[in-house]
């Protein structure tokens, strides 16, 4: 689960990671009056979304006066923000983040995450700061500074010194970053983090060291033990398809395609998705129902798949091992009785109870299209959206 | 031979008695697999069928011998029942729950190195050796005894290709699910090297996803010591990067884990790739009898 900026850096304040002065503004009156209680200029005025590359997009501007600040707010909140990881629908800013300028010596990169291939956390660092991290970690390796931490023992004092010196900080501020990054780990591990990324930390003219940027993701497996953390969960940051899912524990990821998708499995749906690419058509959506599906789960599937006005197939890829296809077929038909089926419907069903599974959809006498395996499939549903 | 369990593997169910543990467990017994006990805290004594359940696995180990366990249990207990089993002297411990959550895997992971024993899964449909034992949730009848040993981070996916290899006459040795998950047990790398090792596997299916680097790494290890023919298949071609593709473990990071690159090195190591699932069966078919 993503959270905003201004709330990951109120998190680090509790945690004593050092961040600047500054609050969250849902309003141009409230942007003044938080840039009032800052003492000076310039202000940083940033638009808060679930997505990076703000900058870049125009979504972070500095102010240098109170008319500024509430120019850069009036323009900035209810703007259409498109970054590289918005995609070109871009994302409708409804937030800001007012913060004191800071003078700025250095920008370096900081992060925390869980690297698979060691299955450990790592400390992840870079004098390369303000940069996306990928592009150093492909052009100049040597620049990545990479700690693994034992999570029995926790992070140690000479790695801390590893990371520090590896920045090359002056002595001044070693001891600052220290515990900058001691108290980082420390809210990494308290939370369930599964990143927690700085990018950049800057060492500023008077040699402290602020997190000026920071970026947090938790592991949705772990909410169940944070629950004060869901009151961070920012509704408006997602697809309303995609909430409506989440309801019915159906994991459903929105797309820009026409062919919709039902599936159990996720390795299943996402080959499912490839094969509507394979047939010449573009998946509208990922939607795996889940090893062990109820029938109202499919029918609830089924029903934000049909209400979608921009799917004009649907292709249902079944292989039944814990789900069994009766159970299946019945979510279907009930689906079909309330919703009603106006476009083209491609069945395929295999696996456990598939008799049983074919003889409901039949006897519904529903205007379904089945299809024999998955090349079949594949072929009906490409000749549905030609 | 097969690898890591055959029709003598003794095998106890953490949490028999649970919806989930209880059906499976039935499902498996009636396959033919040698269940000899179950674990639920607190049950010790009851019986689930004709299963003795003991509250410990501890308890369960002394009083049956048995050397592999197949886990069941919520997400929030997965990671303590891992540990208890390993801690036990079980062997092979096979993961199904899925939703545990990584960092609880992390420290699982550290506490595993000091013990000598092999994790399946988590998040994981669990293993088979077709006309022996089946220890997982998979449909028993889909699969057929051969000599093609089958390793995916799926499930339902794995179903369909294990479907389509019986249905094209190609039975197989084993069939492992290693999990869908971001840190998980044993590695493609080491299944791989058992199918090496294993004089029944003739040739080797593959089947990842989006995520991670396991794939680059394995076709890596293929290319310098599998000699066995390898199809493999890559699932997500049409991912959008950064979302999480219903398995913990099948998300593009950034510019890392997308299909076309685990394709590519799949080519680039000599792997045959199937890129089209309905004909995975065909192919195999050229491949293993070519």
């Amino acid at each position: 689960m993503k959270i905003h900026e201004y709330q990951a850096k109120e998190l680090f304040r509790k945690y004593n990671v050092p961040v600047p002065d500054g609050k969250a503004a849902f309003s141009v009156e409230a942007a003044k009056e938080i840039a009032a209680g800052l003492g000076g200029f310039p202000v940083v005025v940033k638009a808060q979304i679930h997505a990076g590359g703000r900058g870049k997009g125009g979504g972070v501007k500095l102010a240098f006066s109170m008319d500024e600040v509430e120019s850069l707010s009036g323009s900035i909140l209810g703007m259409t923000l498109m970054t590289h990881q918005t995609g070109p629908k871009g994302r409708l800013v409804k937030k800001l983040l007012i913060e004191a300028g800071q003078n700025i010596k250095k920008e370096l990169y900081l992060s925390l995450l869980v690297d698979r291939a060691t299955a450990s956390v790592v400390v992840m660092a870079s004098q390369d700061g303000g940069m996306n991290i990928e592009d150093v970690a492909a052009k100049t390796p040597e620049r990545i500074i990479k700690v693994q931490i034992d999570p029995l023992m926790g992070i140690q004092g000479y790695q801390l010194r590893q990371v520090g010196f590896g920045l090359d900080l002056p002595p001044t501020a070693m001891k600052a970053f220290s515990g900058l990054l001691s108290n980082l780990y420390t809210f990494f591990m308290a939370h369930d983090c599964s990143l927690v990324e700085i990018n950049p930390l800057i060492l500023t003219s008077d040699d402290r060291v602020l997190a000026l940027d920071a970026k947090v993701d938790f592991d949705s497996n772990a909410l169940y033990r944070h629950k004060d953390l869901l009151t961070l969960r920012d509704l408006d940051e997602e697809d309303p398809q995609e909430i409506e899912a989440s309801r019915y524990n159906l994991n459903y990821i929105n797309l820009d395609g026409n062919v919709g998708n039902i599936v159990n499995g996720a390795g299943l749906a996402m080959a499912t998705m490839d094969i509507i690419k394979n047939a010449g058509a573009i998946p509208a959506n990922f939607m795996d129902v889940g090893g062990g599906a109820s029938s109202e789960q499919v029918e609830n599937a089924f029903r934000i798949i049909l209400a979608d006005d921009k799917v004009k197939a649907v292709l249902v890829n079944i292989f039944g091992g814990i789900l069994r296809c009766d159970v299946f077929a019945q979510g279907v038909v009930a689906a079909a009785k309330k919703t009603g089926i106006r476009i083209p419907v491609v069945v395929r069903m295999e696996g456990t109870n598939v008799d049983e599974g074919k003889k409901i959809l039949s006897d519904a006498g529903l205007n379904l299209i089945s299809a024999a395996d998955i090349s079949d499939a594949a072929e009906k549903i490409a000749a549905a959206v030609r | 031979m097969s690898i890591f369990v055959n029709k003598d593997t003794k095998v106890l169910v953490q949490g028999i008695t649970g919806n989930e543990g209880s059906f499976h467990t039935r499902q498996c017994i009636a396959y033919g697999t040698n269940v000899v006990a179950g674990i639920t805290p607190g049950k010790g004594g009851q019986k689930m069928d004709e299963v003795p359940v003991f509250n410990t696995v501890q308890k369960a180990v002394e009083g049956t011998g048995a050397t592999v366990s197949l886990i069941f249990v919520p997400p929030a207990f997965g990671a303590d029942a891992i540990m208890e089993a390993a801690d036990a002297g079980v062997e092979l411990i096979v993961t199904i729950t899925e939703g545990i959550p990584i960092l609880d895997m992390v420290r699982v992971k550290k506490f595993l190195a000091t013990k000598n024993c092999r994790l399946i899964g988590p998040n994981c449909p669990g293993i088979i050796t077709p006309g022996e034992c089946k220890i997982g949730i998979m449909p028993g009848k889909i699969h057929k005894k051969g000599n093609i040993g089958v390793v995916s981070r799926s499930g339902t996916l794995t179903y369909e290709v294990v479907d389509q290899l019986t249905k094209m006459g190609m039975g197989q040795s084993t069939c492992i699910g290693i999990g869908g998950d971001p840190v998980n047990g044993t590695s493609f790398i080491e299944v791989l090297k058992a199918f090496q090792n294993d004089d029944e596997t003739k040739g080797i299916v593959m089947v990842g996803e989006i995520g991670g680097s396991a794939e680059e790494d394995a076709a890596l290890y293929i290319k310098k010591n599998i000699t066995k023919p390898v199809v493999g298949f890559i699932a997500g071609l049409t991912a959008p990067p950064g979302r999480r593709m219903g398995h913990a473990g099948a998300i593009i990071s950034g510019s890392g884990g997308t299909a076309a690159a685990k394709i590519a090195a799949f080519r680039e190591n000599g792997i045959h790739v199937c890129e089209n699932l309905g004909l995975i069966g065909q192919i195999c078919k050229d491949v293993f009898s070519g």
